[in-house]
């Protein structure tokens, strides 16, 4: 019985490890997106709340907490208040099979990958279920347009991680990191560069940011499918939405870019130069610059129409995958480069 | 094996108790001033006509019957995907076969128009 109770202490222990560094990362990833956007726009950004506006977040965070929650007289009221939930639910629990650096995952699983996938398409029915409970012209629209790209896009990103599973042979996500042992020429970004690049492109689409924000285009249906939504009610979507985002970051350094390797890893001298920086800090390296890579489309792409948006998914990014899942297949077969 | 599988299902309760804590405090510590007006659906301040519950475009139908097709798919050459290196070209022919039938469909969608939004 005691035992029991230790091991639940320990899994609650390092959920709150990996959750409390996510809502902190969450909190400055939008504070680092209004710093970068203003700089890149010659402005200066949030610099008022605490020193150079580091307590914004918070600030942000304090006012929802004390706004009202309003719903709307017409929406249907238990999906409408059980939609954030649906959202952050998946959002949150994806993180349990994610590898922070050699044996820091808090789940350990063989079908790891498989988990994620599975987690990242739940996500849509929270935004189904928050467009339909709303009843408002805007969400409806909204939600059309956002789950209709999501699965979408989905699908680009299922056949790109096909290739990684080919690549690894395992759906473990440390196992998938372990095959990519080596120095940066070892990762799979560069024998999977076709896959890794549509993998990225459906990552931006899947989490409905610019330049395929068309779902929230602010300029014509407002914010799409949570336009009804106030106070902490909106604020548990937008932490599910900036969760996902960071983990398109994290998993693509997982997948491609050797997760908690140094680039120079395995290399006669510059590796053991390196040897002292812990894993993490090169993960969190690696999904840095994709988190900036977000911020910097968003200050620089003109947003896409909505047909550009379906055709690219379903037109290019779909057969561009299967192609290169042939070509994967032959080089696997063939036993080509340090990778196979 | 299978306790590995305990931290994911507490991890899943967790997320979900991130679903309900904030709105419980958000209606405990928020004002609640209910009034017609802001009670009704947002229309850029219109007044709303016509239901919401509209009819819409019989394609996102379409895209929600190729995802289930193509996540299927998907779904299928995961495992294949990881036994790869046991199963030998057999094995990679079989499933080249498989894929393949699914493209001649997929062609056949394209060709019919199936993918166009204009």
């Amino acid at each position: 019985m005691f035992e029991t109770f230790e091991t639940l202490f320990w899994i609650f222990a390092k959920i709150w490890a990996v959750l409390i560094p996510l809502f902190l990362a969450v909190a400055y990833f939008t504070y680092m997106e209004r710093r970068v956007i203003g700089h890149m726009q010659d402005r200066r950004g949030p610099n008022r709340v605490g020193y150079k506006g580091l307590l914004q977040p918070f600030a942000d965070a304090l006012k929802l907490l004390f706004k009202e929650i309003s719903v709307p007289t017409h929406a249907n009221r238990v999906l409408f208040l059980l939609a954030p939930a649906l959202s952050i639910g998946p959002a949150v629990a994806v993180w349990a099979v994610i590898p922070f650096a050699d044996g820091w995952v808090v789940a350990d699983i063989n079908a790891g990958l498989l988990y994620i996938l599975a987690m990242t398409s739940l996500g849509v029915y929270g935004i189904i279920v928050a467009g339909w409970a709303s009843n408002s012209k805007y969400a409806l629209l909204g939600t059309l347009r956002a789950s209709a790209q999501v699965v979408s896009y989905e699908i680009a990103m299922g056949f790109a991680l096909v290739g990684v599973l080919m690549a690894a042979g395992t759906m473990n996500l440390s196992g998938i990191v372990e095959a990519q042992a080596g120095p940066f020429w070892n990762w799979f970004w560069l024998p999977l560069l076709p896959l890794f690049l549509v993998y990225w492109v459906s990552g931006v689409a899947e989490t409905n940011r610019a330049p395929f924000d068309v779902a929230e285009g602010e300029s014509e249906i407002v914010a799409g499918f949570h336009v009804e939504y106030s106070g902490m009610a909106f604020a548990v979507f937008f932490l599910a939405e900036y969760a996902n985002m960071i983990l398109i970051c994290v998993i693509a350094a997982v997948m491609f870019l050797g997760g908690w390797y140094s680039p120079f890893h395995g290399v006669p001298v510059l590796g053991p130069a390196l040897d002292w920086v812990p894993g993490i800090v090169w993960l969190l390296l690696k999904a840095g610059f994709f988190a900036f890579c977000y911020l910097w489309f968003r200050a620089t792409f003109p947003r896409y129409r909505y047909d550009q948006i379906m055709r690219l998914g379903w037109k290019v990014l779909i057969p561009v995958t299967v192609v290169w899942l042939v070509v994967l297949t032959v080089l696997i077969y063939a036993g080509v480069g340090p990778w196979f | 094996m299978l306790e590995n599988y305990l931290p994911v299902l507490l991890f899943i309760l967790v997320g979900l108790v991130f679903g309900v804590v904030p709105l419980l405090a958000g209606f405990v510590l928020g004002p609640r001033r209910p009034g017609a007006e802001k009670q009704s659906p947002y229309e850029c301040g219109f007044e709303a006509f016509e239901d919401s519950r509209m009819k819409f475009d019989v394609r996102y139908y379409l895209v929600a019957i190729l995802f289930i097709i193509f996540d299927l798919e998907i779904a299928f050459l995961f495992p294949w995907a990881v036994v790869l290196d046991d199963i030998g070209l057999f094995g990679i022919l079989a499933m080249g076969l498989f894929v393949g039938l699914l493209l001649v469909g997929f062609l056949y969608e394209w060709k019919k128009g199936a993918l166009e939004w204009e």
